[in-house]
């Protein structure tokens, strides 16, 4: 079996966002950024499952600029075998991304594409469902447990009322939760071997994509300030407030 | 369990500007010796603060091409001010009256850890592996007693030392020659120091604590190229510190205080009297309606030449501000740390070639222009001690007049650990509340430092003796380290009516003042899981 691992790279979840003066967007420059954290438990998974023997290969894909090479280098480094990158320049929405997916998926001849439940940059929740739909495969979106079955896979989603348990065939498209693993850390010999494994690279371009935005943004803004919270005396000064200041009630 | 071990030529710890720069320079020696830099950061740079108005002295020998290159050292300095403070007023200083040392008018207004990251890449293109988010946490001697090299840190373990399911062991790197490359009172350079007596015979090391903020500011009120520094309020005469404010790229201005760490009063704060600082109005009005946009602190390395330890070891070297290369009146280190990593890859390079001795770095740096530096600057520093007023008068004559060069060298008597005055003896300050605007509490601030620890794993601020806090430093010091701590991990909790010290070890930014200033010297910084700590950005 050969699993297609997507994994993007985002600003790091520890980093204070900040939005650019003229509301263009969000400063990108001088900020460390990492793999998206769902698509570590991605990767983890993949490799858990290859370490069992249900697996032969795992092929690591990030689409972006040139410095998401090093998020496919950590995938290397944790355990998959060989990289793609696709080169894009700006904004690439989840519609372009899922049919850059499709076209490497046609290529590679994957059993089993995994991926994160959502990039916590844009939080579309997208690129996953999309794909399934691109390429007619079954979805197993926000998977905290995976079983690999002969011919399918068992998985636990996360959903609203709890745990729900979903039996998908193979091939198929799962987007992961962070609930799914703890991933391994990369250690420094991994680290140097991945440095000579594959790396393909490629633009979408070659793929015959075409990343042009269909949205546009106007504008970002930070979110309002949440205002500091008062202490009320009594139940009947909370009711006032509700009703006549809030307006809630 | 045994650890896989690595072998290189040369292994440098600490991913800074000396350590930077000596790899690049042991490349362009001989590019077949083998080198790797270990770095703590989650990235080259993350964990670098500095001012920085920098001097391009080194980096010309370094790389006498850099201007060509696409490069991040943008701002020519092209002003100056000082100013004296005082609570409403502010002197302004001529600043053809000010020694030649503190005048900037070659120098560029940078930002360190992009300088970091830049020179990462160079050295990566000369074939320099170069490790980000692995710290060096032990040093491995050999049986003669020397140098081997260092073991990295294991990863997952959980706060009780149990192995978690992610655990990952660290590695040992062997090396025939190691650079401690950590700045500021490294962890492992501490340790060597006391080994192999490197400070025996040199006077008790000193140093300040800085604190940092970055501002982007209304148009109206950025000069870049101006580069400010003021002294005086809010301190009082005999606490050592001043401010700096540098007028950077993109309406951006880089603004920072720093406190000698042998102030007296265990009362003080320096985030507090950095705070304080902002709302004087001669730097109120530059940052009014503007936004602060980061935030951190690090300790400085300010004893200079009559500190300085034995830079050399069987085995490893000593370099940058992890020996004590900083330049106190000038408030610079980069040079010096660059030219002395440079200087040490000099040395490593005959020391394959023709056998020669790690002990001629010592008289390769002797003869260099940093020692001249060093020497010339060697009295300011103490002559502080005095208090402000004669430190100025001592310093002008000293350095306009005699240019470094009078016939006596004035002593560092204590070590800044010694410094603090029983609580009761010494006045209490109270620091106005912070409005949000100008002036923030600590919380507010860490968290711009993007500052994480993976939870779970063992608290990386070990105290020798864990009763000490309530039982020795509360009574006698009201506990100074929930002041002198810019991160406020230091807390003293009322638990049923029982004093708790509380260490709040995921928000450490890493500075190393409790490790310098805790009167005891009860605490001692470790390296926490790799990649932990800030994530600083153009600091
Ligand atoms: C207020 C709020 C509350 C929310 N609460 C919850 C909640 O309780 N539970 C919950 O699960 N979600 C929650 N969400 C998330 C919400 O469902 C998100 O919109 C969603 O999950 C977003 O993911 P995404 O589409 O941005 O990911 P996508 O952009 O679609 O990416 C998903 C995956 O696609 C792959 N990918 C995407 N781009 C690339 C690329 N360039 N290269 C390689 N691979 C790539 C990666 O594997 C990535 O992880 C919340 C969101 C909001 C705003
Ligand atoms: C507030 C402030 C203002 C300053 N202003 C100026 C200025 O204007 N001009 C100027 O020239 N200088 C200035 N300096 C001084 C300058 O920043 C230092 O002299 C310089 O950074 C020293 O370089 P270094 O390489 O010795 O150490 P550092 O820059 O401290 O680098 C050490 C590196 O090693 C890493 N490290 C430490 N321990 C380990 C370990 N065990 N394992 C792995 N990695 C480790 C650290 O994370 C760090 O990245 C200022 C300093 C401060 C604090
Ligand atoms: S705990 Fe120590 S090293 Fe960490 S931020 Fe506080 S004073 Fe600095």
């Amino acid at each position: 079996m050969k699993i297609l691992v997507a994994v993007k790279r985002v600003i790091d979840y520890n980093v204070q966002i900040r939005v650019k003066e003229d509301n263009s967007g969000i400063v990108t420059d001088n900020v460390k950024m990492s793999t998206n954290p769902p698509d570590d438990n991605a990767i983890e998974e993949a490799v858990r499952i290859k370490e069992s023997g249900k697996a032969k290969e795992i092929v690591a894909i990030t689409i972006g600029e040139d410095k998401a090479q090093e998020t496919v280098r950590k995938a290397l480094a944790v355990g998959a075998d060989r990289g793609i990158h696709v080169k894009t320049e700006g904004i690439v929405e989840p519609l372009a991304v899922s049919k850059i997916l499709k076209a490497i998926v046609e290529k590679e001849k994957p059993d089993l594409v995994f991926m994160g439940k959502q990039a916590i940059d844009d939080d579309c929740n997208q690129t996953g469902q999309m794909l399934a739909a691109l390429l007619n495969w079954p979805q197993a979106t926000f998977a905290s447990k995976i079983e690999v079955k002969d011919k399918s896979l068992e998985v636990t989603r996360e959903v609203d009322e709890g745990l729900e348990t979903i039996e998908v065939k193979i091939p198929a498209i799962v987007t992961c939760d962070l609930r799914l693993n703890e991933p391994r850390y990369a250690s420094l010999p991994n680290i140097m071997k991945a440095k000579k494994k594959p790396l393909d690279q490629m633009s979408a371009t070659d793929l015959g994509v075409d990343t042009k935005p269909r949205i546009e943004q106007i504008k970002v803004e930070e979110p309002p300030k949440r205002k500091a919270g008062i202490k009320v005396a009594n139940v009947a000064e909370l009711v006032n407030k509700l009703k006549n200041e809030a307006k809630v009630i | 369990m045994t650890k896989e071990v690595m072998e290189y030529d040369v292994v440098i710890v600490g991913g800074g500007p000396s350590g930077l720069s000596s790899a690049i320079k042991l490349k362009q020696l001989n590019p077949e010796i083998n080198v790797c830099v270990l770095e703590k950061a989650s990235e080259i740079g993350a964990h670098i603060l500095s001012g920085n108005v920098f001097e391009t002295r080194a980096l010309d020998e370094l790389i006498p091409n850099w201007k060509e290159l696409e490069n991040p050292i943008k701002t020519k300095v092209t002003k100056e001010k000082f100013l004296f403070l005082g609570k409403n007023k502010s002197i302004s200083w001529p600043t053809w009256l000010l020694p030649k040392v503190q005048q900037n008018h070659n120098n560029y207004i940078i930002s360190l850890a992009n300088l970091c990251r830049w020179l990462a890449e160079q050295a990566e293109k000369l074939g320099v592996e170069i490790f980000p988010g692995f710290p060096a946490s032990e040093i491995l001697y050999d049986n003669d007693g020397s140098v081997k090299g260092v073991a990295t840190q294991d990863m997952g373990i959980d706060k009780d030392g149990n192995k978690k399911d992610s655990f990952e062991s660290g590695i040992e790197l062997h090396a025939k020659v190691t650079i401690f490359a950590e700045g500021c009172r490294g962890h492992l350079g501490k340790q060597l120091i006391n080994k192999f007596e490197l400070d025996k015979g040199k006077n008790p090391q000193q140093y300040g604590i800085g604190l940092k903020e970055i501002w982007e500011i209304d148009e109206k009120h950025h000069e870049e190229g101006l580069v400010m520094h003021t002294a005086g309020w809010p301190l009082d005469n005999n606490t050592y510190g001043g401010s700096f404010m540098y007028h950077a790229e993109n309406k951006q201005i880089f603004l920072g205080y720093v406190i000698g760490l042998d102030y007296k009063n265990p009362h003080l704060s320096p985030f507090d009297e950095f705070q304080r600082f902002k709302t004087h109005p001669s730097i109120k009005k530059y940052i009014k309606g503007g936004k602060r946009i980061s935030y951190g602190a690090r300790a400085l390395i300010e004893g200079g030449i009559q500190s300085l330890p034995k830079m050399y070891m069987p085995g490893a070297l000593l370099i940058g501000c992890d020996a004590g290369t900083l330049n106190m009146p000038k408030i610079k280190g980069s040079h010096t740390a660059m030219k002395s990593g440079m200087i040490a890859a000099e040395t490593i390079v005959e020391h394959f070639r023709d056998n020669k001795s790690l002990s001629i770095y010592e008289e390769k740096f002797n003869k260099s222009w940093v020692h001249k530096e060093l020497h010339q600057a060697r009295n300011v520093k103490p002559s502080f001690n005095w208090g402000l007023i004669l430190g100025i008068i001592f310093t002008g004559i000293d350095q306009i007049l005699f240019r470094g060069k009078l016939p006596f060298t004035l002593k560092h008597k204590h070590a800044d650990h010694e410094a603090l005055m029983p609580a009761e003896k010494m006045p209490k300050i109270d620091y106005p509340k912070p409005d949000n605007i100008i002036t923030f509490d600590k919380t507010s601030s860490v968290y711009l430092t993007g500052t994480n620890h993976t939870d779970n794993q063992p608290v990386h601020l070990h105290l020798k003796d864990p009763e000490l806090p309530i039982k020795y430093n509360l009574e006698k010091y009201d506990e100074a380290a929930q002041r002198y701590c810019p991160a406020g991990v230091y807390e003293v909790q009322m638990e049923n009516n029982i004093n708790k010290f509380v260490i709040n070890s995921q928000n450490c930014i890493h500075c190393k003042t409790c490790d310098i200033k805790e009167p005891s010297q009860n605490i001692n910084w470790v390296t926490p899981e790799g990649g932990g700590g800030p994530k600083y950005g153009n600091m």
